[in-house]
């Protein structure tokens, strides 16, 4: 009965507001703008040929726009506008967008391939159907590429016209085999996929090989064009007086002289390096987040184990290219600096270096995400508990040395802060914003990130070697040498001028390197056949975890566009640095905030389009469509609402 | 000691010395330790912190205890324990109804210390080496920033003899015209130091010289504060443009005389 009134209610309710609709349009369209009774009446009197002076002069505004249109010459657009948005910044999103998507499809291959050899060598179907899940993202994610790419193309030859020309005639001999080589890619990329279980082996393997091989050169021409946009030349000691000259591989006017010396530019080969790792770690964290989601989504314990062991191996990926990305976007950074002090400066003490102190807390967020999914992951297995004090002195190192790689060298305080500290920077703080601080914070990082997978490849496991006492002790001392020796270079580097404290990284670098090596060859037969005190237990692992592999994914996203950006942005006003000017109503750097902005925007598509690529990937494991199973599904639900 | 507030580090140290004593449980170390660090960061230097260096660290502080807290089943049942029980057993229903007031009236004060804070202009950080542009004009002349060097600097080794007295003529410049800002010394600390903010550059200090080009000091003598770029301004600086007033050649000398005063050699064009 009371259903009955709600329902009258209502229906009177929406019979009043249709009314309440009909009435308000009606008043407003009473109301509009009308022409002078006057008029009307002028115009009844002149008759209907004849123009009122408004509308005459409507109609030679007209006649005269028409006549100027019909006389203008042609001419070649040197830029065109989006509305809203603008040119920049629809480039930019369009660009970042094909490079995701990029770095994902020339990732996933590589890890796929290294995981199927695996499976080859130790003859366990396990890894090959892990491949095998991993190279499912690849098929829609290369269209996704291929979109975006030509999205951007058409973007760059609509939108900047001139620019795309000049770059067409630099580098118009290596379009077509690049296109060669994206065919050759479609070619590896689908035979690979569909070939899976079709063919040996062997001939799978070096399907994987060949796509690989091809992806790679299909990103190094690339890299040549965004490089040269940036140093269109080389360094080279020409006058042999010790001192490198700048060999520009444009003329003053921009008219190619070698093409040789704008594709082996000055940056070329540390982008590639960069971009290689980059990709890698970027790869395996969205894998990680696709088998995370797989994961939230299973309905079964098989399913659980299944995708937990896809995210551990996907993030294990990431983590273990990750270590080394820091050195090589250092040496990346290096060589800007070296090529043009005003590029170095303008990233390093100008504008953009706010940007890096946003790079250490997501980088530092990204240490603390692997490293807590490490933590969790140790009650797969029987007998974690005995590794869980270490924890707390892990983390303590963590945040201690994210803090000092997040401390600025000059914070953003007010009046009266910095009329406290005397000055932009803190009198005790500021030592931690200098380089000598943020090289150890990041060497001693890599070493606790490592401490905490040698702790979790030891859980519930117990070595049988008959020297591991010896073996133990050995890694425990190259561990604290490689620290102790991090410490005492960042230290010794306050007391020396800059350019030896720079020198200092190599030694930094180098101790941690040759520690993770000489740690791991000791840790392999120390660990081999060792006693297990229960077995992995995959899927049993807090959902928690899940989520920061999601976090981790996202945050590498970000790290990517933000990066970008600077690397981009840095040269300014040039669309070629020192050659070609950018005179477009864009060539001025926008705000720190807005950038960011813009990153945050794309990152947020980037995963909405990696959504539906997860979600296309999981339907081939769905049921198949039977339409009996559905009329059944169906009348179970009638019967049920009936109910 | 340190430029820290040892009263206030003692007594947070003595609280935690506290909480050892009587085995606190989990909950309260990890309250306790974000607490204790807001209160460091707050008060525990000499030279209070700036808001947004302590906001960074307390948002690392606030996830790294987070990740602590859920880092394993047991860990997050032994943080979440005193919390249920709190909610569920009786006897704590006092200190619940005194939670459920204080929690509130935190956040409600936080409001009111954040709004009721005076009123001040914003601050400007100052850029210390503002990027040089790609090239410059200098009485006429081209300068192109990236491979322009000093061009009596090989004399040091070609032909010592000018070399000595370019360096001379650099010497001379400098106690004209520099030193009442700069100093005796090159510490930054002339006469009229103490009236300019910013202060003028310190020529001593390893980060400046030894890490820029000639070319780069040559451009901040030459054109001083009206040549700083347009990024980064408003610019405070008092440097005159000195090339209104000295010949090019006056100002590569002044240029060589304060790398060879302080020992440091310019940086080269390549190197890292």
């Amino acid at each position: 009965m009371t259903r009955n009134r709600i329902l009258f209610g209502i229906g009177v309710l929406a019979f009043v507001s249709v009314i309440v609709t009909v009435r308000l349009g009606g008043f407003l369209v009473d109301n509009e703008y009308r022409q002078p009774d006057r008029q009307v009446a002028a115009q009844e009197e002149l008759g209907e040929a004849e123009l009122v002076p408004r509308q005459q002069g409507i109609a030679d505004e007209q006649a005269a726009d028409e006549a100027e249109a019909r006389a203008r010459p042609y001419e070649e657009a040197e830029y065109r506008t989006v509305p809203f948005v603008g040119s920049r910044v629809t480039v930019w999103v369009l660009a970042q967008l094909h490079l995701l998507f990029a770095a994902f499809v020339l990732a996933v291959p590589l890890f796929a391939f290294i995981i199927e050899f695996v499976g080859y060598v130790k003859k366990e179907e396990r890894y090959n159907k892990l491949a095998y899940e991993f190279t499912k993202l690849l098929s829609v994610s290369f269209s996704m590429t291929a979109t975006f790419g030509a999205f951007l193309t058409f973007a760059l030859i609509i939108l900047y016209p001139k620019f795309t020309n000049y770059l067409m005639h630099i580098f118009s001999p290596t379009f077509l085999p690049y296109v060669l080589l994206f065919f050759l890619e479609a070619l590896f990329l689908y035979s690979y996929y569909y070939g899976w279980g079709k063919f040996g082996p062997r001939m799978h393997l070096f399907l994987g090989f060949m796509l690989n091989i091809v992806g790679t050169a299909i990103m190094f021409i690339a890299n040549a064009w965004l490089t040269f946009m940036m140093s269109p030349g080389k360094r080279d000691d020409i006058d042999g007086d010790g001192v490198p000259d700048f060999v520009s591989a444009v003329s003053e006017s921009g008219a190619l002289l070698s093409l040789r010396d704008a594709f082996f530019n000055f940056t070329w080969m540390p982008i590639n390096i960069h971009r290689i790792i980059a990709n890698v770690a970027f790869g395996g964290s969205i894998a990680a987040a696709y088998a995370a989601f797989r994961y939230l989504q299973a309905k079964s314990d098989e399913e659980r184990a299944h995708f937990d062991w896809m995210g551990y191996v996907g993030n294990f990926v990431a983590i273990i290219a990750f270590l080394p990305l820091p050195f090589a976007g250092y040496y990346l950074a290096a060589e800007i600096y070296a090529f043009s002090q005003t590029l170095g400066i303008q990233m390093m003490g100008g504008t953009f270096s706010w940007l890096f102190v946003l790079q250490a807390a997501l980088i530092g967020n990204l240490f603390l995400g692997a490293n807590y999914y490490l933590w969790l992951g140790m009650g797969r297995m029987e007998g974690g508990v005995h590794f869980q004090k270490f924890i707390k002195w892990l983390l303590i190192a963590i945040a201690l040395c994210f803090a000092v790689w997040a401390t600025p060298r000059y914070a953003i305080s007010s009046v009266s802060e910095i009329a406290a500290m005397g000055g932009s920077s803190h009198p005790q703080l500021s030592y931690l914003g200098q380089m000598s601080a943020k090289n150890t914070a990041v060497n001693i990082l890599i070493l606790s990130t490592y401490m905490s997978f040698l702790l979790y490849r030891r859980t519930g496991r117990q070595s049988i070697h008959p020297h591991r006492q010896l073996l133990t002790r050995a890694q425990a001392i190259v561990f604290s040498s490689a620290a102790a020796l991090v410490i005492f270079y960042g230290v010794y580097g306050y007391f020396v001028d800059s350019a030896t404290r720079i020198r200092f990284a190599i030694p930094q670098v180098y101790s941690v390197l040759a520690a993770l090596v000489v740690i791991t060859v000791i840790d392999l037969p120390l660990y081999r056949n060792a006693a297990q005190s229960g077995e992995t237990k995959w899927g049993r692992i807090p959902a928690v975890s899940q989520y920061a592999l999601i976090f981790i994914a996202l945050s590498f996203t970000w790290l990517m566009g933000l990066m970008g950006y600077v690397r981009s942005g840095l040269r300014q006003e040039w669309h070629v640095y020192g050659v070609i000017l950018d005179t477009s109503p864009d060539a001025y750097t926008p705000s720190l905030g807005f950038a960011t902005q813009v990153v945050s925007v794309t990152v947020l598509i980037f995963f909405g389009l990696i959504g539906v690529v997860f979600w296309l990937s999981s339907l081939s494991g769905k049921k198949d469509y039977a339409p009996g199973a559905a009329a059944e599904d169906g009348g179970r639900l009638e019967g049920g609402q009936a109910a | 000691m340190l430029g820290l507030n040892l009263p206030v580090v003692i007594v947070l140290a003595a609280v935690g010395g506290v909480l050892a004593w009587r085995r606190a449980n989990t909950l309260t170390w990890l309250l306790y330790t974000w607490v204790a660090l807001w209160a460091f960061f707050k008060y525990g230097f000499a030279v209070p912190i700036p808001q947004s260096v302590a906001t960074i660290y307390l948002g690392i502080t606030g996830l790294a205890l987070v990740c602590f807290a859920s880092s394993s089943r047991e860990r997050l049942s032994e943080t979440a324990q005193p919390i249920v029980r709190l909610i569920l057993e009786p006897r704590y229903r006092l200190a619940l109804a005194g939670l459920l007031v204080a929690l509130p009236a935190l956040a409600a004060y936080n409001v009111y210390a954040d709004l009721n804070v005076p009123l001040e202009a914003p601050g400007f950080g100052r850029e210390v080496h503002p990027p040089p542009p790609t090239e410059m004009t200098v009485h006429d002349e081209t300068v192109d920033m990236a491979t322009a060097e000093n061009p009596y600097l090989h004399y040091n080794h070609d032909d010592p003899e000018l070399y000595g007295e370019h360096l001379e003529n650099g010497r001379r410049i400098y106690y004209e015209n520099c030193f009442w800002c700069h100093g005796d010394g090159m510490g930054g600390d002339g006469m009229f130091a103490h009236g300019l903010n910013p202060v003028p550059s310190n020529f001593n200090d390893v980060g400046t010289l030894p890490i820029l080009q000639s070319s780069f000091v040559h451009w901040r003598i030459a054109k001083g504060a009206p040549g700083l770029p347009g990024a980064g301004t408003p610019w405070d600086s008092m440097m005159p443009a000195w090339e209104k007033f000295l010949t090019t050649e006056e100002m590569w000398d002044v240029n060589l005389f304060i790398y060879d005063f302080n020992g440091y050699e310019p940086r080269a064009l390549g190197q890292h």
